[in-house]
């Protein structure tokens, strides 16, 4: 993910230190890896050094030094760009999943590669559960159940990757070996 | 407690074996997906669990009592009173309004008019879709008809709902906006639910998945630690 952007795009709305930055990037993608404060403190250096953030103002009330930040015209153009880019639909089949599948079937046989997808199936099961009762809750807001969407139609194709490649071992090893 | 149990059940389409000696226990208030890829024999396990079919071998047990025994008209006074059925589509009567085929079960079961009208706009409320009592399935659409059918299984407040691919028809969306209601309302009931489905997604609303395979279960629980596939262990 590009914190780069995030962080231009939650400035958007108007000035935020970085606290603030921090709060409403875990607020508003809620699964997401939570930011480190360090992170966001060095990243919007980055983004003043090329000068798409400005500092605006500092607020001091007897806490911390707290500066503020705005987009530059600048930091709106960089924002309007990244958001224009299309994503390119999965460029390359670089998944750790399929990986160790493939390279299972190298070094080990059938049945280990078939109790390794078997485990990581289940894995996925007890994940995929978990979200779905996440975002079920009566509680959940709707950005926890876009999020948890966005896992659970991932978790449901690997699912679905899982058990066709179950059934495909026993030739694959066969193909890989022959 | 264990409301439903397959033991051993066996059954045929002619020379066609579907189930090959299913062993399924569910218990009060539990939801079970039945899984598993296309022609394993879910949905004739539903049907002979539900009493709709009858096995050719081994036993079916509601409450711990054989079922699969009773005559076809008491089994069908079973499932009238103390089952649900929700299939994939086509389960509502053209020619009636939602409130009607919602009352209908009430109706059958010898509720009086009025008492079974109430009871059906109640359920309607429930599913979302009150503002349609007065409509016919013809002029609704696919997720409207399946709220009215689902309001239509719950009804007479079944013990155990039979639903096999019950979003199968449905977009993603409809389809979850059903099931979370009818999870919802089935957990305030108490009421167990065999849902047979061949989607990951749509069996993680379960408490337990029990895969299927080749007319066999391949495996039972939450734990799905057993190697399978191909026929190969």
């Amino acid at each position: 993910m590009s914190t780069p952007h995030v962080l231009l795009g939650l400035l958007a709305a108007g000035a935020r230190h970085g606290y603030e930055l921090k709060r409403a990037h875990d607020e508003r993608l809620p699964r997401a890896r939570p930011l480190a404060f360090g992170q966001v403190y060095a990243t919007l250096g980055r983004l003043q050094r090329d000068g798409l953030v400005v500092a605006a103002g500092q607020e001091r009330e007897g806490g911390p030094d707290r500066t503020a930040y705005v987009l530059t015209d600048a930091g709106r153009a960089a924002l309007d760009r990244w958001l224009a880019e299309v994503e390119a639909p999965m460029p390359y089949v670089s998944s750790t999943l399929f990986a160790k599948v493939a390279v299972a079937l190298l070094v080990d046989d059938v049945a280990g590669a078939r109790s390794y997808l078997a485990a990581q199936r289940q894995a996925h099961t007890v994940r995929l559960r978990e979200l779905t009762a996440a975002k079920t809750a009566p509680s959940a807001s709707l950005d926890d159940v876009v999020a948890a969407d966005y896992a659970i139609a991932h978790l449901d194709a690997d699912l679905r990757w899982l058990h066709t490649t179950l059934d495909r071992v026993a030739d694959w090893h066969r193909e890989v070996h022959s | 407690m264990t409301y439903l149990q397959a033991r051993g059940v066996v059954r045929s389409y002619g020379p066609t074996p579907a189930l090959r000696g299913v062993n399924l226990d569910v218990a009060e208030g539990e939801i079970v997906a039945v899984t598993g890829p296309s022609g394993c024999g879910k949905s004739t396990l539903l049907h002979c669990l539900a009493g709709i079919l009858r096995p050719d071998a081994g036993e079916v047990l509601w409450r711990g009592e054989r079922i699969d025994t009773w005559s076809e008209a008491a089994r069908s006074r079973l499932r009238r009173s103390t089952f649900g059925v929700l299939f994939q589509f086509g389960q509502l009567v053209a020619e009636l309004t939602a409130a009607e085929n919602v009352a209908l079960p009430l109706l059958l079961a010898g509720t009086g008019r009025r008492e079974a009208r109430t009871a059906a706009l109640g359920w309607l409320d429930r599913l979302g879709v009150a503002d349609l009592a007065d409509t016919r399935p013809g002029e609704m659409s696919g997720g409207q008809q399946q709220r009215c059918a689902t309001a239509r299984a719950l009804v007479t407040e079944p013990r155990v709902l039979f639903a096999d691919e019950p979003t199968g028809a449905l977009d993603t969306l409809t389809g979850e906006q059903v099931l979370t209601r009818l999870v919802r309302l089935v957990r305030e009931q108490g009421t167990s639910i065999v849902l047979v489905t061949h989607e990951p997604r749509i069996a993680a609303y379960a408490d337990r998945e029990v895969v299927l395979r080749d007319g066999v279960v391949d495996h039972d629980g939450l734990g799905l630690d057993v190697p399978l596939a191909g026929g190969h262990r």
